[in-house]
């Protein structure tokens, strides 16, 4: 009996919060709009929502390996299953082309499509949601300008309960928060710029901020490192470690470019963001750098310094260092000579001084062919032509050469690891 | 120091003074090879290519010593019977060549994409052949060529 009425006031209770539940999660749909409809022609409207976009890196996400650009389909690995990035071009059957302006608002600010489904959060919605109205209408005109590209997106692949969508609603009670972002009156309009865009639509939380078990962010560690299609997105506060501290001219170089002298160059997911900054507004880059060099205060003194032509080691294989001579010290020759690679000394490399061997192995591995077109940074992919020893071996040899830190423990399970994810996209 | 090389099928021993000497160096001066070339020295223009283990490989930052008993092919190589394979020909055929410097690179890189994918679509030769570069821009008949070589 007493067994049976909890077991009844347990159901009970179960429906209570799945109805509170779908209460939240109940969104109505916002009627659509017709094909050609009115849109914002306005040239001046258009060329900073794609300013925005360039800020936002969608094109990153919404455009598939070698289509159309915002035509969508790339799948985003996540802890919980594959995401495909939706299409975002005006196409009216797969694509964005009957939301009004309305329904596109609400999907930035509270993660709705127009339809009232919920958005997952690898559409980073707690970041949008700060966007102004007036760079969401600039937006939404720029991405109404372009080509309608009719492409239908793979369903998701998610495990259960995750490709329940509903439960999403749960998600954004823990971690969507419209706080707004009051400017700080201490703090400069290039600052108070540079958070704006850096928590809004540049989204950096998103890979540089850890994130707990139910894939928010942790608050409470912001932008203390985090990950990225199996790299690692460095710290940008003061746990980061380098050889020379990030200014704020260094950074608006490096986010524009890809590349500093005194830190190498933007790999991985990283460079199609810097890239994407590069046809940014350069005002707003510079906002960006300010905001982000604020987040590590410090000096230059408390960094160690390790020389340009790493420490003399008398006890490694002879093996190696033929491999480190032969196929690394052709571009990164310590001569302070970035040369037409545009490589620089290893000691100063970020790669090489993070806690794991992610992003150096990667680095190794892939390459570094983001810049290939535009005359960047290079490097080619050692995949191919190096085993999976020797490429152990001389990242270790990196390691212990060019840095102070600790020898990596993680190298081989890191190499098996890329092997799997392939080449970079 | 002595180094074992397995270059076309043929085991061979050279004597190399620098141990980081790159295989492209031994291809074409101890072995005589020269259908790699020396164009940039840096992994970024694939004149040097060559097949590892059936890899496209640049082989002049692969260190000769690091080359182990993976089985090297060198345009060369490629010959059957004495005659240009399939693809060689399909390159003289669409006279792909302008100043030739690049060629035996892109045949190279060609060639291992065609051993994996018979007959690949244009966007794939395109994705495939990127890392080969060539300055006279004799692109289209290479696309030619390696298309022909497919549905041949």
């Amino acid at each position: 009996m007493t067994l049976r009425r909890i077991l009844l006031a347990a159901a009970a209770v179960g429906i209570l919060v799945l109805l509170v539940g779908f209460g939240l999660a109940w969104r109505p749909a916002i009627a659509p709009v017709a094909a050609n409809a009115a849109v914002n022609t306005d040239r001046k409207t258009i060329d900073h929502g794609a300013e925005l976009a360039a800020i936002g890196n969608c094109a990153d996400c919404h455009t598939a390996a070698n289509g159309p650009a915002y035509a969508g389909g790339r799948p985003v690995p996540t802890p919980f299953g594959t995401i495909y990035a939706s299409n975002l071009t005006p196409d009216v059957d797969t694509g964005i082309g009957s939301w009004s302006e309305e329904a596109f608002k609400r999907a930035m600010r509270d993660g709705v499509d127009r339809e009232g489904r919920q958005l997952y959060p690898a559409f980073p919605y707690d970041h949008f949601t700060h966007a102004t109205d007036e760079d969401i209408r600039a937006l939404y005109a720029f991405l109404m300008s372009k080509p309608a590209v009719r492409n239908i997106v793979p369903a998701n692949e998610l495990d259960f309960p995750f490709n329940f969508r509903p439960i999403v609603a749960g998600w954004k009670l823990l971690f969507l928060h419209r706080n707004a972002l009051d400017p700080d009156p201490n703090k400069s309009a290039e600052w108070n710029r540079g958070r704006y865009l850096v928590e809004g639509l540049g989204h950096c939380g998103s890979c540089h901020t850890p994130r707990n078990a139910l894939g928010g962010e942790k608050k409470d560690s912001a932008y203390a490192g985090g990950a990225a299609e199996g790299w690692n997105a460095p710290a940008l506060n003061a746990s980061l470690v380098t050889a020379h501290k990030w200014t704020a001219d260094q950074l608006a170089e490096y986010l524009s470019t890809g590349w500093h002298k005194l830190h190498g160059a933007a790999a991985g997911p990283m460079a199609d963001v810097a890239k994407n900054l590069g046809r940014a507004s350069q005002d707003d880059v510079r906002a960006i750098a300010t905001y982000i060099a604020s987040l590590s205060p410090g000096t230059e003194a408390a960094k160690a310094a390790i020389p340009a032509g790493g420490k003399v080691l008398t006890d490694q294989p002879a093996d190696v260092v033929a491999i480190y001579n032969g196929a690394c010290a052709k571009c990164h020759n310590d001569r302070h000579d970035v040369g037409p690679s545009q490589a620089v000394s290893l000691a100063y490399s970020t790669a090489v001084r993070q806690p794991e061997s992610a992003n150096a192995v990667r680095v190794v591995m892939h390459g570094i062919e983001a810049y290939r077109t535009d005359g960047g940074p290079y490097m080619p992919a050692f995949a191919g032509t190096l085993t999976d020893e020797q490429i152990a071996s001389v990242v270790e040899y990196v390691r212990a050469r060019y840095t102070d830190q600790p020898q990596w423990t993680d190298v081989k399970s890191q190499i098996a690891k890329a092997r799997q994810e392939g080449a970079q996209p | 120091m002595k180094v074992s090389l397995r270059v076309n099928g043929k085991s061979q021993e050279i004597d190399v003074a620098d141990p980081s000497t790159p295989l492209l160096y031994v291809l074409r001066d101890n072995l005589g090879l020269h259908g790699p070339r020396f164009g940039c020295g840096l992994g970024q223009c694939g004149a040097c290519m060559v097949h590892v283990d059936g890899r496209a490989t640049f082989s002049c930052v692969l260190p000769v010593t690091a080359v182990g008993d993976r089985a090297v092919t060198t345009l060369e190589g490629l010959m059957e019977g004495g005659k240009p394979n399939k693809l060689q020909q399909a390159f003289i055929d669409e006279e792909a060549a302008q100043c030739g410097y690049c060629i035996s690179g892109m045949v190279m890189q060609a060639q291992a994409l065609l051993n994996k994918k018979p007959n690949p679509t244009d966007d794939e030769i395109r994705r495939h052949m990127e890392p080969n570069l060539c300055r006279c821009g004799t692109h289209a008949a290479i696309m030619r060529a390696i298309k022909r070589a497919a549905v041949a």
